[in-house]
């Protein structure tokens, strides 16, 4: 099922490929496909395959389902049609962009001007939901590790990794790759499909490929966690800290044009070094989220399972106290 | 730096939720979450009084002019709700540092506040913005910190809790995605002044009523209006104390002000009532909830979980003066919102107390507390009375122009009903002071002292602030009013 | 008509089968993947408003003058990222919620809660 969901990802990534939406299929491809089956396939780990047959019947369910499928056909009766040229989102907002942003900011890929400048307070936003995101799971898997644990954890993995030499060998050759394409796409954004999101989620994937092979520990002791959680916030920080910058130098918040003498210089500036402050976030919180659900797991294999080890879940035992 | 403060509002907690990541200490976090919330609530107080002398404030981020940029919005409507956020949180925070101690592990300390300051941000800005797509946004920031937030509770159900808020509240806003995205559809434009200038003309259309259906529907499922509040109980009884203190008064008002302003604002008065039958969809809803969620309160054997249904009632209240929609109406609507907010801010800081001092919020751990624990039940006693409506609080005067607003329009029925309501809340509150004063102590237990400064404070600024406004209703009356009437003035 | 709309058709069915995933299965992870499927499909219905007949990607090229419109791509690149995140937190809390009640079926965990509200109110004194 995880696989399907996978599929699905890759699936609707080509769709947007073929709608001109390249910037879109490229995240969608990293992130709904990469990252998202990922971390299932990683729970699934951690709760389990089975499941039980379905109890109950769903008319309930079906009735509501079918009720908002049927406004959703209804509401689409009045659209314009797919592909026209003349729909309003087309005559309003949009022209102004695809026509005006050569002079405004001089970029060719008209999404990352509408992205980062544009509607670059969006994109703050969605650094902060990454962010979020990122400390949400932080809070809620996050193990303190005790260190008779690690070494038992360590001859686990090593005796496990010594059957993927194969695996490891080629993946010690293509993780710099790897790194440099993440780079590639992190600075060509502007030119190409790319940018700090897209970037951010290959870096990351190069560095949760060495944890899958060479063990979680040794990739814990090349990035140290408390590293990950500062340059996750720096990221965020650096963003917030052009728009400072640009109300000091007289400019609104985010606005790229004081940044330099040349305004259109301000905004290629500007831009540059907000979509590294997104890549430096995107790529430390999916390193956070995956060592947070990967260390859980380590954690169970080595003290037997459903022993809670923060210590901080048991149930109303205060009020059973109580009662008598 | 005055004209930047409609940004500085949102994104001194914003940025300074990462700053906090990277402080460390939990005392250095508390404190420095504490700075930061009472600046937010400084620069609202400026933002109030110069929108109330001279007018909206527009600015427009990254340089760029609406329709092409996001523009932040501010008239009196945000000003109003900007303030009651920062200042409740602010009142909060002061009893965060003691109360989390007992609730939440020590090593969690720092990530709570980095979360509470993105909650904080999150509700400031889907409250300033004068961009759609922006409201989508910040909703999802402070939704996903919520769902962090809740899950930190000491109970597992906390836990099983936020799991359902986090599905329930992710249909809603995906729901609200979709309105959005309907809405852009017809009209090309996501900026709300620029979309009411254009919803007009394919306002007839299918799409724009299936948009308004839609976004509707997602926007009450995070008001937890009945019958989509099946979330809201477990969630603001199992969260840590703090959190619920801090939710109950601000994260429902948020809901409810961006329901006032798509259907005033946006979509347009005429629009919103006529194509749906709004005004009996609500107040039908509106009734049913109060009823409902004051009886479930009634039965209720935890007080946190009481307090929580007792939310949902007071909700009701709120859509039920929305329904009628005159001026005095949503006035009454926008006085409650404040008014809500002070009683169950203090409420659920009193029970943060009592969960401090005994462990637990049971009602039958209640008994004979009103001698031991005399100043935080006293609160607590003060909060409920201002829940029915006693006149010198504050709930009375909300009550008051509600009942004003149905005689007005001639809603009989609807008048009488709202007192029925008032009955009702009499008998929860009552459940409590009964236990806590004419029962004598349990035996077994330990001898129990009064809640720490640290909670009193908070607690006693707002019971007062309830009291004071009740009695000198000047202000909150006068920025109501101004809000409710700009609201009807502008609505085409 | 129907040949211009039933994009949009599609999309509506794929949007109703994850809607109907999210509500009436009972396991928790399932509930997720019905979310994101939701999610998705909503994406999809943003980005094939978008597509413009006869046009290419929205990057500015010589020789080129019909684009596909922009802006959707950039909302929904963001709306991609809200997706993952929420996905990351409710997958959070499935592993949370098997370890404190050895179980991630919906109804088998409202068992375990009634039950233990219902111990409790046996043991009142």
């Amino acid at each position: 099922m995880v696989m399907l969901s996978g599929i699905y990802g890759l699936l609707s990534a080509s769709f947007f490929v073929a709608m001109d939406a390249v910037d879109v299929a490229f995240t969608e491809a990293s992130v709904g496909a990469g990252i998202s089956t990922l971390l299932m396939l990683t729970t699934i780990t951690l709760v389990g395959r089975y499941e039980h047959a379905a109890r109950h019947k769903p008319t309930l369910a079906l009735a509501v389902v079918f009720v908002t499928g049927a406004l959703l056909i209804y509401g689409t009766l009045d659209m314009p049609y797919f592909g026209s040229a003349e729909a309003p989102i087309n005559l309003h907002v949009a022209p102004h962009y695809l026509n005006d942003s050569m002079q405004e900011i001089g970029m060719p890929n008209v999404v990352t001007s509408v992205l980062a400048s544009y509607r670059g307070f969006d994109t703050f936003g969605e650094t902060a939901v990454i962010f979020t995101a990122g400390v949400g799971v932080l809070a809620l898997l996050s193990i303190v590790r005790r260190p008779e644990e690690e070494a038992e954890i360590d001859a686990i993995n090593d005796s496990m990794h010594q059957q993927h030499l194969i695996l490891r060998i080629v993946i010690k050759i293509l993780i710099p790759f790897i790194f440099l394409f993440a780079l590639y796409v992190q600075f060509h954004g502007d030119y190409g499909p790319g940018g700090g999101f897209q970037a951010g989620v290959i870096f990351a994937a190069a560095i949760i490929l060495y944890a899958m092979l060479f063990g979680l520990s040794t990739a814990r002791r090349v990035i140290n966690q408390s590293l990950i959680q500062v340059l996750a916030a720096v990221g965020v920080l650096v963003y917030g800290s052009v728009g400072l910058v640009s109300m000091l130098n007289g400019g609104n918040f985010l606005d790229y044009s004081v940044l330099a003498s040349d305004p259109v210089a301000g905004q290629h500036v500007g831009i540059l070094v907000i979509e590294l402050g997104v890549g430096i976030t995107v790529a430390s919180v999916m390193v956070i989220i995956f060592f947070s659900f990967a260390g859980r797991r380590e954690n169970r294999r080595v003290s037997g399972n459903d022993v809670e080890h923060d210590g901080n879940r048991p149930t109303n035992s205060s009020e059973n106290k109580d009662a008598r | 730096m005055l004209a930047h403060l409609p940004v500085l509002q949102v994104i001194v907690p914003l940025m300074a939720a990462p700053a906090c990541l990277i402080l460390g200490r939990s005392s250095l976090a508390w404190l420095f979450s504490l700075i930061v919330s009472a600046t937010a609530c400084l620069i609202s107080i400026t933002l109030l009084q110069q929108v109330m002398t001279s007018g909206t404030i527009i600015y427009a981020l990254g340089g760029w002019n609406a329709p092409w940029g996001i523009e932040y919005r501010i008239d009196e409507l945000n000003a109003y709700l900007l303030l009651i956020i920062s200042a409740i949180s602010t009142v909060i925070l002061l009893a965060s540092h003691t109360s989390i101690k007992k609730e939440i592990p020590k090593d969690r300390h720092t990530l709570f506040y980095v979360l509470y300051l993105l909650s904080l941000a999150g509700m400031l800005g889907i409250v300033a913005t004068g961009d759609a797509f922006n409201v989508f946004v910040f909703l999802e920031i402070s939704s996903l910190s919520a769902y962090s937030l809740i899950s930190m509770g000491k109970d597992r159900r906390s836990i099983w809790a936020s799991y359902q808020y986090l599905i329930m509240g992710t249909i809603g806003a995906t729901f609200i995605l979709i309105g959005i995205g309907l809405m852009y559809q017809m009209t090309g434009t996501l900026n709300m002044e620029d979309l009411a200038k254009r919803l007009p003309e394919v306002a007839q259309t299918r799409t724009v009523f299936a948009a308004f259906v839609f976004f509707i529907v997602g926007v009450c499922l995070k008001l937890a209006l009945f019958p989509l509040h099946l979330w809201l109980p477990n969630a603001y009884a199992y969260a840590p104390s703090i959190i619920t203190a801090f939710f109950a008064a601000t994260s429902t008002k948020v809901a409810v002000y961006l329901l006032i302003r798509f259907t005033f604002s946006i979509f347009g008065l005429s629009f919103s009532f006529t194509t749906l039958p709004l005004q009996t969809i609500f107040l039908t809803l509106g009734l049913l909830g109060i009823f409902a969620a004051s009886i479930a309160a009634i039965y209720q054997k935890n007080v946190k979980h009481l307090f929580a249904y007792s939310s949902v009632a007071q909700i009701g209240y709120m859509i039920v003066g929305y329904s009628i929609s005159t001026t005095t109406g949503l006035m009454a609507t926008l006085l409650h919102l404040f008014n809500h907010a002070l009683m169950k801010g203090a409420l659920f800081l009193a029970l943060g107390a009592v969960m401090y001092r005994i462990g637990s919020t049971q009602l039958r751990d209640f008994q004979g507390l009103g001698r031991q624990m005399p100043i935080t039940v006293a609160a607590i006693v003060a909060g409920g009375l201002s829940l029915i409506g006693v006149p010198l609080t504050v709930g009375f005067i909300s009550k008051w122009y509600l009942v004003l607003a149905a005689i007005e329009s001639g809603w009989w029925p609807v008048a009488v009903l709202i007192l029925l309501g008032s009955l009702l809340a009499i008998v929860y509150v009552w459940r409590i002071v009964e236990m806590a004063y004419f029962k004598e102590p349990l035996m077994n237990r330990e001898p129990v002292k009064e809640a720490p400064l640290a909670f009193l404070v908070p607690v006693w600024m707002l019971v007062s602030a309830n009291i004071y406004f009740g009695v000198d209703t000047r202000l909150s009356v006068q920025v109501a009013q101004a809000a409710s009437q700009s609201l009807f003035g502008v609505s085409p | 008509m129907i040949l211009g709309l039933y994009n949009y058709w599609v999309v509506v069915v794929l949007m109703m089968i994850g809607f109907y995933i999210v509500i009436a299965q009972g396991n928790l992870i399932k509930k997720i993947v019905g979310l994101n499927i939701f999610q998705t499909s909503v994406f999809i219905l943003y980005i094939s408003m978008a597509k413009v007949e006869g046009g290419t990607a929205p990057i500015l090229a010589e020789g080129i003058s019909q684009f596909s419109n922009p802006l959707p791509h950039v909302l929904i690149l963001t709306a991609i990222v809200v997706g993952i995140a929420t996905t990351a937190l409710g997958l959070a809390l499935a592993v949370r919620i098997k370890e404190a009640y050895g179980s991630i079926e919906e109804d088998e965990i409202q068992d375990r809660d009634n039950k233990e509200s219902s111990t409790m109110k046996g043991k009142k004194c």
